[in-house]
């Protein structure tokens, strides 16, 4: 199901994406049918813990998975399906349309080469006409646009911290002008306050630039924070969707419930002395649970839940949950 | 009444290549009483990891002293060895600090061979998981780490360090690696654990949320100095210091505070600025404010010592909290 407002097609349309890696009998299946759209300019957030099958997700889209991994349904670009590009167009594709930004920026740069060299060799070889003054501009000008002096471009990565480091990743993944930029996690290594500079960074990107932004994280409360629309994921499923701000506050799924309160508001009693957490640990995609597969961590867990495999069903305007409480309004 | 451990005056230094001293801790005045759970909050490289590595023997202060009930920690000895037992460790990250190679049950049976622990030690292995929520602790005693979820790993720590019966936990980041919904049962074992055994913990994170969760007194400490301490309420509340200020501006909270995002990191302890250590990125300082309260000169110059702010148990360091909390009476 759509929420986005307008009519017109989405930038970015997921529909029924399944990943299954290979593996003993039928195989891993880390994303179970996901549909998702981005409009241009959007943020949307995808929250979940470890094993939900978010990141892999976005390497789907990216066609970034190792080989003999099973993709099955449609990535739509601008309606065009990037499953399905021939090698040429992919390459074109990643970088000048989409782009994406990994957690641990200490290790995705190349050590012993200028940072503005890495950036440079991703725009010659995307736009090979262009000079080398012209290069030397752009690279000046990524490296502004993330709060970066263009004097630093001569330097080597180790000359920065990690914050500047994940800046410098940014300014990298923008070097083609993309019109989306997956976020996996960008500010998890991060402190705080550098996690609120890049997470600034990122919404001063998104107005200047009409850049649409999926932003992927467990933290529930950042995604609140930064993306107008947010899905929650939960063994390989998206379990909610909806407008960020209710989803954060008024939460339709007992697991989106328990996310948002995983993270306490401080200042508020509800939380003082009284951390929140929910039973056993998030299930291993090899041996999911029967039925909804929340049902053996949930408070609110009804007889028939192990037996009824639901999906999304509406939840309010421009809402959506998959739980049985949820009334088909 | 005598604190449980208190620590005076403290400086832990290290020698950098280059020549110079990072002062990591730099005259540290804390104490901890039997029973409470104390936030040591602050950002990487504040000096937190070697303060709590200070407290249970890891490093050995340079100047000042570690008192453990009143009397200074010995240095050798059988009087050492008990002090070993009586402060326990929890590290950061439960994957690292469990020998792959060894079960769940030679894990935490290792603590009570070490410490001589009187006692048949199946008993009392079985009775430190059962109380880590690790039941029925026998089906465990078989297992390797890898065989069980991050948050049974960290459970399995946790056991290991209580098993020896300790009057003070030391948790440096106990769960920052975890899962978000894994989280709050983990804090809520630890709040039990103080409750049953009336264990002490000393909880180092810079995560206020979980100071809001757990913690009845925060301590702030920025480039190796505790800036700011009181209890949770007062602290978290009406921080005094701007340095807390703004740490507590930049948790996500879907936009409750105007973010004040200093620039930058946090300095190199091996040039700490003069005067206030934070005037360089204090918004009081950099806005013009400390002018205008005429106290500009004494920030560049003059250290400020930790004072109290209010009749209660709050104390911070800083020029412009003493200023005006003298116009206001």
């Amino acid at each position: 199901m759509s929420t986005a407002p307008q009519a017109a097609r989405p930038l970015l349309s997921v529909r029924d994406l399944s990943v299954t890696y290979p593996g003993a009998g039928e195989g891993v299946p880390a994303v179970r049918g996901v549909s998702l759209d981005v409009a241009a300019g959007e943020t949307l957030g995808l929250a979940g813990e470890s094993g939900c099958g978010k990141s892999t997700l976005a390497g789907a889209i990216l066609r970034l998975l190792p080989r003999g991994t099973e993709v099955t349904g449609e990535v739509l670009l601008d309606g065009e399906d990037v499953l399905t590009m021939r090698p040429g167009r992919l390459r074109a594709v990643r970088w000048t349309e989409l782009a994406i930004v990994l957690q641990g920026a200490m290790h995705s740069l190349n050590p012993v080469q200028r940072i503005g060299a890495q950036i440079a060799e991703a725009i010659e070889l995307h736009e090979p006409g262009l000079g080398r003054g012209e290069v030397r501009g752009r690279v000046a000008e990524l490296l502004e646009l993330v709060g970066i002096p263009a004097g630093r471009a001569q330097d080597y990565p180790h000359r920065f911290s990690g914050g500047q480091r994940q800046r410098v990743l940014i300014a990298l993944a923008l070097a083609c002008r993309p019109r989306l930029l997956i976020a996996d996690e960008p500010t998890t290594a991060l402190d705080v306050m550098v996690q609120a500079q890049v997470l600034r960074l990122l919404a001063r990107l998104q107005d200047e630039l009409g850049l649409a932004i999926l932003f992927v994280t467990h933290d529930l409360s950042t995604l609140a924070s930064v993306c107008r629309r947010i899905a929650v994921m939960y063994a390989g499923r998206i379990v909610e969707e909806g407008p960020s701000g209710e989803v954060f506050r008024t939460p339709a799924h007992p697991y989106t419930r328990a996310l948002a309160a995983a993270f306490p508001v401080i200042g508020d009693p509800a939380f003082r002395m009284h951390p929140s957490g929910l039973p056993g640990d998030p299930p291993d995609p090899r041996d999911l649970p029967s039925g909804c597969p929340f049902h053996p961590r949930c408070a609110l867990a009804q007889p028939e839940c192990p037996a009824i495999d639901v999906r999304l069903r509406p939840a309010g305007p421009g809402r959506a949950a998959a739980c049985v409480l949820v009334e088909p309004s | 009444m005598t604190p449980l451990l208190e620590l005076r005056g403290v400086e832990v230094g290290f020698p950098v290549r280059g020549g110079g001293v990072a002062r990591a801790v730099d005259g540290v005045d804390l104490a901890i009483e039997a029973g409470e759970v104390l936030a040591l909050v602050g950002e990487s490289g504040c000096g937190k990891t070697t303060l709590a590595r200070t407290i249970v023997g890891l490093e050995r202060p340079d100047l000042g002293e570690v008192r453990f009930e009143g009397e200074p920690v010995a240095r050798r000895g059988r009087a050492l060895r008990e002090y070993r037992r009586r402060v326990q460790m929890v590290f950061q990250d439960p994957a690292g600090a469990l020998n792959p190679r060894q079960t769940i049950y030679e894990a935490v049976a290792e603590g009570v061979r070490i410490q001589k622990v009187p006692g048949n030690e199946e008993a009392l292995v079985a009775d430190a998981l059962s109380r880590a929520g690790l039941r029925p602790p026998e089906r465990f005693f078989p297992l390797y780490p890898y065989e069980v979820s991050g948050g049974q790993r960290q459970r399995v720590v946790i056991a290991g360090a209580m098993v020896v019966g300790p009057s003070l936990l030391v948790a440096d980041e106990p769960v920052s690696s975890l899962d978000a919904s894994v989280r709050g049962e983990i804090l809520e074992l630890m709040l039990g654990l103080v409750r049953e055994t009336g264990v002490s913990i000393l909880v180092v994170t810079h995560d206020l949320g979980l100071a809001w969760n757990i913690a009845d007194r925060v301590a702030v400490m920025y480039l190796g100095r505790i800036v700011e301490q009181g209890t949770t309420e007062e602290l978290l509340g009406d921080p005094k210091h701007p340095y807390t200020a703004a740490l507590l501006s930049v948790v996500p909270e879907a936009g409750v505070r105007e973010p004040q995002i200093l620039a930058g990191e946090t300095p190199d302890p091996v040039r700490i600025p003069s005067g206030c250590r934070f005037h360089p990125r204090c918004p009081l300082y950099v806005s013009g404010e400390a002018a205008r309260l005429g106290i500009e000169e004494r920030c560049r110059t003059e250290d400020p010592p930790l004072a109290p702010v209010r009749g209660g148990r709050q104390v911070a360091a800083c020029h412009a909290t003493a200023a005006t909390a003298g116009v206001a009476g």
